[in-house]
């Protein structure tokens, strides 16, 4: 039996129930030693994950390759990340409870299935298995009437969007005979023009994956959601759930319906420009930061498919990086914004980092580092994640695709280093309180990964190439 | 699909059933955007899409000899249930915090 592949999902899965199980048994408040228990769980299973073997178990339902390593463990880095940021927050916000930590594994480990996924069927039980618990984390703040919104807002169009998923699905069962992603790359590639109902299954699917990853035009939710939601959900929303939906896009388009890139090769290029612009223009006049930042992640995704959308070689790597340097930026910029307190008092717009460049330099100056990798500016890490993509549609051919990228880049940068304008220019009503210790710790390792990955990128970019090749072999 | 014949055009064919299910997603989606008054009807409409999804799998299924759809099915009857019940301990978390399940009312987040 090959079922020894899905080992790290396996003990992650049982390791989520003893925690569930020693967390209601004690009376008292047991969210600290959960959390520490999950992340350390979380860290046992990235070593499971670095150490398997190569193939298929569950008769084809389950696939491991080093694609799905590479991808995983930015999703277990993402929910770590993520649980850690929560940890101060969720402690004074009066929302710590062992439950949390426990539903980050679990959405966690969704993540993982669905990028493993080999199969339909596997795909929608990890989608689901991701999706309900981010329903619940982003209505966790049960006594604010925002946070409920979110979460209602979230799962109805989440519930939506897992049904579009499971209606293209179906058509894609009925008009190729199979759900299985090798057997529908072995009926597809026999060279046959794709029957009329197949591509309308392949564009359910694709409109599905790119509400989960919040591309245009399928972005509405995330606004309302981001800023609705507890801080430290809305930085777990924008890392994990995002690496594995976009991995299953990837593993869907360039996989089973590679041989098929003509029907959904024009969809993916207008949903990567879209988001692109829309990233760029609608962040501009927020005030909000959490706002911001979910327009940001907007563009950011739309960045990322542009890699998808070349489908080539190149692409796929450039969007390996983009994905492992978007994660570390954005965990940053979230630490940052986590700690934003006045008078013990969480506060989140922009207006409210006035003055932080004299009252709190530390801070201040990883915040300007991660705004200067957001907007892509060398030599700091989010500048050679763009590269990789344009280089990527350059190569491909694909020109007006990379102009459309650097032009808006340009504009992004324009609302990323207003926020360093206020930081260091402007009058600020009153100091921030002092970050927590966890949080210093999160902005000062991502920060130093942001300045320093010019002078080491060796390891990332081999291990997104041969995931690259793992995947177009 | 029948052949000629007055009695073998009414039998019921795979055709029938996916316009069934394309109707019952159609309704859906609808209930979703157009409906103004009622969250629960908003949950009612997830249902009435995964219903459609399963009479596709099962018409496919049977259509091609092959039991994966059915399976399939079954894994969506049994998530669906999860799902509402996540979706309704939501709607009673708003509803505690706004005293209203009005679509219309659901607007404080916009900018």
């Amino acid at each position: 039996m090959s079922w020894t592949l899905a080992l790290p999902e396996i003990v992650l899965a049982v390791a989520g129930l003893a925690i569930l199980a020693g967390g209601v048994l004690p009376k008292r408040d047991t969210f600290f030693p959960a959390s520490m228990a999950v992340v350390g769980a979380l860290l046992l299973t990235a070593v499971l994950v670095i150490g398997q073997e190569e193939g298929t178990a569950f008769g084809g339902q389950y696939v491991s390759d080093s694609f799905s390593s590479f991808m995983k463990l930015l999703t277990i880095l993402g929910g770590a990340l993520g649980l850690l940021l929560a940890l101060d927050w969720n402690e004074k916000e009066g929302l710590g409870r062992f439950e949390f930590s426990v539903l980050v594994l679990y959405a966690t480990l969704g993540g993982m299935v669905m990028v493993s996924a080999n199969d339909l069927m596997t795909t929608y039980l990890g989608l689901e298995l991701l999706s309900l618990p981010l329903y619940v984390v982003a209505a966790f703040n049960r006594d604010d009437a925002r946070s409920s919104e979110a979460g209602l807002k979230y799962f109805v169009l989440g519930a939506l969007a897992s049904g579009l998923l499971l209606y293209g699905a179906s058509l894609i069962y009925g008009f190729a005979g199979s759900t299985n992603f090798d057997r529908l790359a072995e009926a597809l590639s026999a060279g046959q023009q794709a029957s009329p109902g197949l591509v309308v299954g392949i564009v359910f699917v694709i409109a599905a994956l790119a509400f989960k990853v919040s591309a245009v035009p399928f972005h509405m939710w995330t606004p309302d959601v981001y800023e609705g939601a507890p801080t430290p959900v809305t930085a777990f929303f924008a890392m994990a759930p995002k690496v594995a939906a976009i991995a299953l896009l990837a593993r869907v388009l360039l996989g089973p319906f590679g041989d098929v890139a003509a029907q959904w090769q024009q969809i993916m290029l207008l949903v990567s420009m879209g988001s692109m612009v829309l990233g760029a223009f609608a962040a501009i006049g927020q005030r909000n930061i959490k706002r911001l930042m979910a327009y940001s992640s907007i563009g950011h995704v739309g960045y990322a498919l542009m890699g998808v959308a070349v489908a080539s070689d190149e692409g796929l790597r450039g969007l390996l990086v983009y994905m492992a340097i978007y994660i570390l930026m954005n965990v940053g910029t979230f630490a940052v914004i986590v700690a934003m307190r006045r008078g013990g008092r969480a506060v989140e717009q922009v207006d409210d980092l006035a003055g932080l460049g004299r009252t709190d330099p530390g801070t201040a100056m990883w915040m300007a580092v991660f705004m200067f990798s957001m907007a892509g500016i060398p030599p700091l890490a989010g500048f050679f994640g763009k590269l990789y993509v344009f280089l990527a549609a350059v190569q491909g051919g694909f020109w007006v695709l990379a102009t459309v990228g650097v032009l808006t880049s340009v504009v992004s940068a324009y609302y990323y280093l207003r926020i360093v304008k206020v930081m260091y220019f402007d009058q600020g009503v009153g100091a921030l309180d002092r970050a927590p210790a966890s949080l210093s710790v999160v902005m000062a390792g991502t920060g130093l990964f942001n300045l320093l990955f010019i002078l080491w990128p060796a390891p990332i970019l081999a291990a997104a190439g041969a995931a690259a090749a793992a995947l177009l072999a | 699909m029948g052949t000629a014949g007055a009695t073998t055009d009414m039998t019921i064919g795979l055709s029938h059933y996916l316009t069934v299910g394309a109707i019952l997603l159609v309704l859906g989606i609808l209930g979703i955007f157009l409906n103004r008054k009622n969250v629960i009807v908003i949950l009612m409409s997830v249902e009435l899409i995964l219903l459609s999804v399963n009479l596709n799998f099962v018409a496919f299924s049977a259509a091609l000899g092959d039991l994966a759809g059915q399976v399939f099915a079954m894994f969506v009857l049994t998530v669906a249930a999860a799902e509402a019940a996540i979706g309704l301990a939501i709607v009673v978390v708003y509803f505690r915090n706004t005293g209203s399940i009005e679509v219309e009312d659901i607007s404080t987040l916009r900018g």
